[in-house]
């Protein structure tokens, strides 16, 4: 403390002064700060002793789980590798080798797909086994969903910032009425979903121009805004029925895409609520003379306005990854045999018909948390520098 | 600059007419709606129709059939069915036989509500007070099923563990969390390793927190097994009683969610002026009143805020039950959303959407009355 010099109590001072008040502004006295200390220690103790737990179980045996608890490894157990050995031996193909060709799999049957309406391409068949399925399943979901989340949700949100947007209220309202038609007609009618689609769309389209400059109220950026945010109160649930009956209805489920998009959709909200912010505090005044040299608007998005964000996008990109990483709902509803996640796979392990091994789901619990861990650890440097803080600041 | 480029002038730019313009130049032109228009239309489609195409479903008896799905409207049935026909006492209780301490508070409570409701007649506009209903209409409704269930000793059904979930872990949270960050802001060295540890547990994955609560928890092998043998207490199955499985619950959740609170706060408190304590610890303030007088004002606003925010996500609490209990004792670990897929595993899909449904009527109107009545309140404060 810079200020540790300036004493406001008597110099000479009993023991209990000494003990219970400050020595000096900004400082604490000696038994409050032991009282802090412990506590803290108390806490710390609470929020490893679990993470603590896993990890230890994962290098424990049968019997070293089920003769009661033992806790130290190397003192009352002798910790082996057995469980970590099982999931890269149970089946063939458990090396990067493996990995590697799932990657291009994922490519290839891709492009298959892409291509399918033209040419025939034989879909290849995995070769991987479970643990390392689940966690490049977990990688490429995770890591392309915050990819497009945050690309699609600061666009977003730099429009917000800078572009007046003047939805027509009318407009919005045919969207709704027609939304509702093209459902009712679809479900109860048993019209044919592409056709429903396509007309109400084509309707749209055509009323928005007929009539759609005739309505006078508008909204303004901030309800827009607003709106996107809200969605984040939606419960994942009251989606999840129906986004299971529209990717059965074009064939798409237990495909990454599936998981990609709605895991980007879920966290849109809040990409766009951060990124708002970031954006909002930039000086306007380095975009408008970017405008005046003649650069257009696209341009001065990628060049200007991302370089100067960078540490928030950075904050932000980390955060929505964990997210993703730790998805459970949609992935049990949606992904259930070829797109496996960690979550799912460890869920999975526990519905053995021998009871449950948990020294074995330990060392998946292991594998799924340690890089969450990581991010953990990075993503507090940036909020101890105040990145992430803003938005809450309101 | 700052508009949206609908108005070009045809004589003036060359860039109105479409003929001769470059591709980049159409893009810049337009802007405004590529920027945007990505995000709307992601929304549009798997938030927006999935929210509508759910009443559809709620409305319906839904049947997987060969060529795809067959509705078959019922009206109303699947909600009557959670609150007065056969799936009454899981969604919301049991509510007989009725206590007098329950129906006492709940008429009180519902005299308060109709008191504050017809006051508000005179301050506020017919939005508003369209608002102010269903806001007191949800909050008598959720009084009387609480007096009923809850007060008069009858067992709670998935609306109010949920709703405990909500109200209790927010709390306790919340108090312990802003209590951390009190003490981390406090001048003491290794605060950036407490800060990176406390804040580790909100990362985890909610599903491994589960399993690892759930070993940690176990009574014969867990850890703390001695502890509970030496206390004598060995044959107490915490899963087996409903309060004590949902203070369980609550205890994990806690551990997860209180480094939000915890990061959040310690954020505000950092932000408050170090000079303004200074100057109060010199002229002789107790570390109370400075709290009371300067600091908590200070930190109001992120704090309500930070409620708001941790109160939604609590509405969608599902992974800890789900792996803890699977909802037991009975089903009073169940949230609403655990409630939701069970319904959906036995395949009644109408009634698993009328309670998703349910849910989000709650969460809405329970996170929008806070936003208005406490939220906007304070940040108005903190801005006058």
């Amino acid at each position: 403390m810079s200020d540790a010099s300036f004493q406001f109590r008597k110099a000479n001072r009993s023991l209990m002064e000494r003990l219970f008040e400050p020595p000096a502004v900004g400082r604490m006295s000696p038994a409050s700060r032991v009282v802090v200390y412990v506590l803290l220690f108390l806490w710390t103790l609470f929020v490893l002793f679990p993470i603590y737990w896993v990890i230890i179980t994962s290098f424990k045996d049968a019997a070293a789980v089920n003769q009661g608890p033992y806790y130290i490894p190397f003192v009352d157990f002798q910790p082996n590798l057995n469980a970590w050995r099982a999931q890269f031996t149970e089946d063939s193909y458990c090396n990067v080798a493996a990995v590697g060709r799932q990657l291009y799999l994922l490519g290839h049957n891709l492009v298959a797909f892409l291509l399918s309406p033209v040419v025939t391409i034989a879909p290849m068949e995995p070769q991987i086994c479970k643990i390392l399925l689940a966690f490049t399943n977990s990688v490429v979901v995770s890591v392309i969903s915050t990819a497009l989340c945050v690309a699609v949700g600061s666009m977003a949100a730099y429009a917000l910032a800078r572009i007046q947007y003047k939805p027509k209220f009318g407009n919005i309202l045919m969207f709704v009425l027609l939304t509702l038609g093209v459902i009712l007609a679809t479900s109860y009618g048993g019209v044919p979903w592409y056709v429903s689609t396509a007309v109400a769309l084509a309707l749209f389209f055509f009323l928005v121009r007929a009539i759609g400059r005739h309505f006078k109220r508008s909204l303004g950026n901030g309800d827009i805004l607003f709106w996107i945010i809200s969605q984040r109160i939606l419960p994942p649930i009251v989606v999840v029925i129906p986004v299971y009956v529209m990717f059965q209805a074009v064939k798409m489920l237990d495909t990454h895409f599936a998981l990609i998009v709605l895991y980007a959709v879920a966290n849109l909200p809040i990409v766009v609520w951060l990124m708002h912010d970031f954006f909002a505090g930039l000086p306007i005044e380095l975009e408008e003379s970017a405008q005046l040299d003649g650069a257009t608007r696209p341009r001065i998005f990628w060049e200007i306005v991302l370089p100067l964000t960078r540490p928030g996008l950075a904050a932000t990109t980390l955060l929505i990854l964990v997210l993703n990483w730790n998805e459970y709902l949609f992935a049990v509803f949606l992904a259930t045999v070829k797109v496996q996640t960690l979550p799912i796979m460890v869920a999975a392990k526990n519905a053995g018909e021998k009871g449950v091994f948990w020294w074995e789901m330990c060392a998946v619990i292991v594998v799924m948390i340690v890089p969450v861990i990581v991010m953990a650890i990075l993503l507090t440097r940036f909020i101890s520098k105040g990145v992430l803080m803003g938005a809450v600041k309101g | 600059m700052t508009s949206m480029q609908t108005t070009v002038q045809p004589g003036t730019s060359p860039a109105g007419t479409s003929s001769g313009e470059s591709w980049s130049e159409w893009l810049d032109r337009h802007s405004g709606t590529f920027f945007i228009a990505p995000a709307v239309t992601l929304i549009l489609i798997f938030s927006i129709f999935p929210t509508f195409y759910s009443i559809v479903f709620a409305l319906s008896r839904v049947r997987f059939t060969g060529e795809g799905l067959q509705f078959r409207f019922v009206g109303f049935r699947n909600f009557e069915k959670q609150f007065f026909g056969s799936d009454q006492v899981h969604f919301l209780g049991k509510l007989t036989p009725a206590g007098l301490i329950g129906m006492g508070l709940a008429a009180i409570i519902t005299g308060l509500v109709l008191v504050w409701w017809v006051r508000s007649f005179r301050r506020t506009t017919a939005v508003g007070m369209l608002g102010r209903t269903i806001s007191a209409a949800m909050a008598i409704f959720l009084a009387w099923i609480g007096g009923l269930s809850l007060l008069s000793g009858n067992s709670i059904g998935t609306l109010y563990t949920t709703l405990f979930y909500v109200i209790v872990g927010c709390g306790l949270q919340f108090v312990i969390g802003t209590g951390l960050a009190f003490l981390c802001s406090q001048p003491i060295s290794g605060r950036n390793f407490f800060r990176v540890v406390f804040f580790i547990p909100l990362m985890v994955t909610p599903l491994g927190v589960g399993y690892a609560m759930k070993m940690v928890a176990d009574i014969t092998k867990g850890p703390f097994e001695p502890i509970l043998r030496f206390l004598d207490i060995q044959d107490w199955v915490w899963s087996a009683d409903a309060w004590s499985a949902r203070i369980v619950m609550m205890v994990c959740d806690s551990w997860q969610w209180i480094p939000f609170i915890f990061i959040t706060m310690l954020a505000a408190l950092e932000n408050v002026p170090r000079d303004h304590v200074e100057a109060a610890q010199v002229d002789g303030a107790s570390s109370v009143q400075i709290f009371r007088e300067i600091t908590w004002p200070q930190i109001v606003p992120v704090a309500v805020t930070v409620l708001l925010i941790r109160a939604i996500e609590a509405f969608k609490i599902v992974d800890l039950p789900n792996i803890m209990t699977g909802g037991g004792p009975g089903s009073s670990t169940e949230s609403m959303t655990l409630h939701s897929v069970y319904v959906w595993r036995a395949n009644d899909i109408g009634s698993s959407a009328a309670i998703a449904y349910l849910l989000l009527i709650l969460t809405v109107v329970c996170c929008a009355s806070f936003f208005n009545y406490v939220v906007l309140g304070q940040l108005r404060k903190a801005k006058a």
